[in-house]
């Protein structure tokens, strides 16, 4: 390490050769930063802020079919032309209002219907035994990794008039007449969940997993019955599993498209599925950009609350 | 945390799987289904697997998305992984704040806006400097790895956040510079996050149906888009062969995945046998 | 607690370690063993100046001073939280000071990044590579030096064999126990033979008896090799055992600093007595202030001391008197002398090879008194039991004067 026996004085170059080794450090890690932030920034940030400046724009016949924001008169005068009327037309219109309102309405029952199912599935994983655990564990994720699509798909079968529901039933003389299931709401309802039931029960799992067992026994030892000790112990200490299973289901059932697209027919309107079609039928740009702002700021709250919790679960470890 | 499982837990567990797996169970059933009309029981048949291998249309769908999937794997595993370096070893930098809630919102984003913002980005683009010329395959991967990247960021933040930094200190008090310290220490611990990275980006973009159907133009048709288009107008015995097979391929991959891990847990244990053996 | 002189039990061959620099080692304790006495006029190897560290609105390092000498084995002993490991990761180079100046061997290191540094740490979890082999985790060092291969080999060897682990050489440190995990560890940051090495909590990780053997093993390795040691840690026993020179920390400051028996014997705060070994501490004012002693007026009782520095009469001042240096016999009379106290038999512990009495004095004070069961406790007559009334007394030299 030591430079004295040195023939230079040590002091005349290394000062600059540590310099520029800083500089290239640097820059190194620069490079690093860079690289995901532009592309984050150009692909994803970008992006929203022409979604932004649509919604402010008007209709216009043309390719795309949009006025534009910034425009140069004859005589060389910029003009900004900003339009609100896009976001009225939205809450005026009780066709965008409804829908609104209806994925709401689906996105928060299929949530709690998700909680109060995969809860008790979660805790029972959890309670297994040692070599029945991971298999569980597999069984839950399997369908995970399973394409989407085909598991909307296997449901449309299951509930067609002439599926294996109705066949069933039919069979057993319960009913003389097929119950229409597909293409109702009732089918949205089964899809939202079944889809999204892994994303509540995981998180509960790795939420349960970590509990003390313990704390159960101690609670036995103090004389609470597990009734009691389930509402009093368990629940309360499970309520970050709760928010983080809750929000995985509610954000994206709520801008859901494929599965009142393929379940719900024609007859289940939902925020996604206006926008998707209003969208690839080309028609109005800037009511759906419009559409589509609201969209997100109805996400942005829940997504607040959910780093608010997470940000105080890290604070506490 | 073991305990007893009591009568009710059972049963919700039974009703859980079932929920599940019936439905998919029935799919496959139905596949070998010789009648034209799904639900319509006509004997066993092999003749929708025939009549799909027979398809030039399913077979460039496959070809197409497995395409994709690949380069979006991969493109999104090495931006992520610098996302996440950036993230968690990097201190504060400029910006920061920005950067991860960029990489976070894509998570949270429901698809249709992200499709939506990327189509209106892609044409404003093209009217700008004349790229991209065409829709297809190049919009696709990239708002792919757009979305992907995100999800690989997140995966190896909380690995990185796991594995504490005293490996690198070490490394570093031991005289290794920075850029060594990340390839020969923090990389190769990062490997099976990475491999986990590179999965869940694959299946992510093999599964993508929303972005892909706005960002998508005229004849490039992913898998989803090919089998969105078919069911919309109803049943098909033919998705259900279709759908047969990729279930299976799934299944098998998710086993053998199940099953390395298994080795290496009971190679743990061996070593720590091992260890304890001799200690 | 006894003080155990570090040398003395020689246990590893010096042969083995042709490549490790040695020096020091004369056999006889005397020289080596207190190089902060005769430094002639050299340089400390460590010199720390008025360093200070800041975690927003927390001072971790208080504006602290210390100067290390060259084959010291020097403690930082502290409670969690009192800046001992701040400290120590500020030597290594893990983290930036806010005020101060940090000079090894004469050189500021405030520019200096750890990968660059004369030192090594060695980490309380250890931080062994999990994907390397042992062997490969003590090279890793010196192939960031760009040692020829043939050297590394030749000194991996002999590091290996002086941490008798040459058998595991091939083993990742998964497969190791906790011991063997400990000496790689060692092994590793020792081979690149550092001018300081730097041990965060070495034997934090071990179970107790293993501890007590690796603590003697530590100080013959240190002995051997003639490397500075700088030791953070939060057990006494560890740094009375191991140091030749240590310093208590409290809230990020020294309180005191002294070899293990200055520190037992002349502590000079009520902090420092109380968190080394136990005291027994009266509050009082200097009666007398005479030329060899000094006598202390108490509550409980007036207290000779013949030695400690001069002050004045009248100043409020502590004494602290350790447990096992109080005699303790069964006694109805009262106190006649200095240095004497009678009391009555509160409480008492039997440990075995001693008892604990606690003992409450005429002002209700209730002190510890320790003494060695040199007898079996069948005569009734001689016990001490509940209620007995005791006399209690203690040599002039016994008492500790402690400012704080």
């Amino acid at each position: 390490m030591s430079d004295a026996t040195a023939p230079e004085p040590p002091g005349a170059n290394r000062p600059f050769a540590k310099r520029m080794m800083r500089k290239l450090q640097d820059n190194w890690r620069s490079v690093i930063i860079a690289i995901p932030f532009f592309w984050l920034l150009f692909f994803f940030l970008a992006p929203f802020f022409i979604v932004a400046k649509i919604s402010l724009a008007e209709l216009a016949i043309a390719s795309p079919p949009f006025t534009k924001m910034v425009e140069w008169t004859d005589s060389g005068i910029m003009t900004i032309r900003i339009v609100f009327d896009n976001f009225t037309y939205i809450f005026e219109d009780s066709l965008y209002f409804d829908t609104y309102v209806n994925s709401l309405k689906i996105s928060v029952t299929s949530t709690i219907i998700c909680l109060l199912f995969g809860y008790p599935v979660a805790y029972a994983i959890v309670r297994s035994g040692p070599v029945a655990k991971p298999i569980l564990l597999f069984l839950i994720i399997l369908p995970f990794w399973t394409s989407f699509l085909l598991r909307v798909y296997a449901w449309m079968g299951l509930l067609a008039d002439q599926g294996t529901i109705n066949n069933l039933l039919i069979a057993l003389g319960i009913i003389d007449e097929p119950i229409r299931m597909l293409y109702t709401e009732f089918a949205v309802f089964v899809g939202v969940v079944y889809t999204y039931m892994p994303f509540m029960i995981l998180p509960l799992y790795a939420n349960m997993e970590k509990l003390d067992g313990s704390l159960n026994e101690a609670a036995a030892d103090l004389g609470s019955r597990p009734t009691n000790t389930f509402f009093k112990v368990t629940l309360p200490l499970t309520i970050p599993g709760i928010v983080a299973g809750c929000l995985l289901v509610f954000i994206p059932a709520t801008g859901e498209y494929v599965i009142p697209d393929l379940l719900g027919g024609g007859n289940v309107n939902m925020i996604g599925r206006v926008l998707f079609n209003e969208f690839s039928r080309n028609s109005d740009w800037p009511v759906a950009a419009a559409v589509a702002i609201v969209l997100l700021f109805l996400l942005v709250l829940p997504i607040m609350v959910f780093q608010y919790y997470q940000g105080k679960a890290s604070e506490a470890d | 945390m073991y305990g007893k499982r009591s009568r009710f837990l059972t049963i919700m567990l039974t009703l859980g799987l079932a929920f599940f797996y019936i439905p998919m169970i029935m799919l496959v059933i139905y596949s070998f289904n010789y009648s034209k009309i799904v639900p319509v029981w006509g004997g066993w048949s092999l003749r929708w697997y025939n009549e799909l291998f027979q398809s030039q249309e399913v077979w460039e769908a496959v070809s197409l998305s497995l395409q994709i999937a690949t380069l979006n794997a991969t493109f999104a595993t090495l931006l992520g992984t610098l996302a996440a370096l950036a993230m968690v070893r990097f201190g504060r930098f400029k910006g920061r704040t920005l950067f991860g809630g960029m990489i976070v919102a894509p998570l949270v984003m429901p698809e249709v806006i992200t499709g939506l913002s990327l189509l209106v980005f892609f044409i404003s683009l093209n009217e700008l400097i004349g790229w991209p010329a065409q829709r297809g395959f190049t919009t696709i991967t990239i708002a792919h790895i757009t979305f992907s990247m995100a999800f690989v960021a997140v995966t190896i933040q909380a690995r990185l956040t796991g594995m504490g930094q005293d490996l690198e200190e070490a490394a570093a008090d031991l005289g290794a510079k920075p850029f060594k310290v990340l390839t020969a220490i923090t990389l190769p611990r990062l490997t099976p996050a990475l491999v986990s990275g590179w999965l869940l980006a694959f299946t992510l973009s093999l599964d993508d149906l929303v972005i892909a159907s706005f960002v998508t133009g005229p004849g490039a048709n992913t898998l989803p888009i090919l089998i969105f288009s078919r069911i919309r107008l109803g049943l098909r015995p033919d998705i259900n062969a279709l759908a047969t097979i990729i279930i299976l391929v799934i299944a098998v991959c998710v086993a053998i995945a199940a099953i390395l891990m298994l080795r290496q847990q009971r190679r743990d244990l061996r070593d720590q046998q091992l260890a304890a053996g001799e200690g | 607690m006894a003080v155990v002189p570090p040398a003395g039990a020689a246990a590893l061959a010096p042969n083995s370690l042709q490549t490790i620099v040695r020096h020091g080692l004369n056999g006889t304790q005397t020289v080596s063993d207190t190089p902060w006495l005769d430094q002639d006029g050299q340089k400390p190897l460590v010199q720390i100046k008025g360093v200070s560290k800041k975690y927003g609105d927390v001072t971790a390092v208080d504006n602290v001073d210390l100067d290390i000498y060259s084959g010291e084995l020097f403690c930082l002993l502290g409670g969690s939280g009192c800046g001992k490991s701040t400290l120590l990761r500020m030597l290594a180079g893990f983290e930036t000071l806010n005020t101060g100046q940090i000079l090894i061997d004469g050189v500021d290191m405030a520019d200096v990044p750890a990968y660059e540094r004369p030192t090594n740490m060695m980490f309380q979890s250890y931080a062994l590579f999990p994907h390397m082999s042992v062997e490969k985790n003590i090279a890793f060092g010196l192939q960031q030096d760009r040692v020829p291969k043939n050297d590394i080999t030749d000194r991996v060897h002999d590091i290996l064999k002086l941490v008798e682990l040459e058998k595991f050489k091939k083993r990742k440190p998964q497969q190791l126990s906790g011991g063997q995990r400990q000496r790689v560890a060692l092994a590793r940051a020792l081979v690149k033979q550092p001018k300081l090495l730097l041990l965060d909590e070495p034997l934090a990780a071990l179970d107790k008896k293993l501890r007590k053997q690796t603590q003697f093993e530590l100080a013959n390795i240190q002995e051997q090799v003639g490397v500075t040691f700088i030791v953070v840690t939060h057990d006494q026993e560890e740094a009375m055992t191991l140091s030749s020179r240590m310093a208590v920390m409290d809230a990020g400051r020294f309180q005191q600093i002294g070899t293990p028996t200055e520190i037992y014997e002349f502590p000079t705060s009520r902090f420092v007595a109380d968190f080394i070994g136990s005291a027994n501490i009266f509050e009082g004012r200097v009666s007398e202030d005479g030329a060899d002693h000094i006598t202390v007026q108490t509550d409980a009782v007036e207290i000779f001391i013949d030695h400690g520095q001069s002050l004045s009469v009248g100043s409020r001042i502590w004494v602290g008197l350790r447990p096992e240096k109080i005699r303790i016999i069964k006694s109805d009379d009262a106190a006649s002398g200095l240095n004497q106290i009678s009391g009555k038999v509160d409480d008492i512990g039997y440990l075995g090879e001693t008892s604990i009495y606690k003992v409450e004095l005429p002002n209700g004070q209730i002190i510890d008194i320790t003494a060695p069961n040199q007898s079996r406790p069948m005569d009734r007559e001689q016990r001490i039991t509940w209620e007995d009334k005791v006399m209690l007394s203690w040599d002039p030299s016994s008492a500790m004067l402690l400012s704080s």
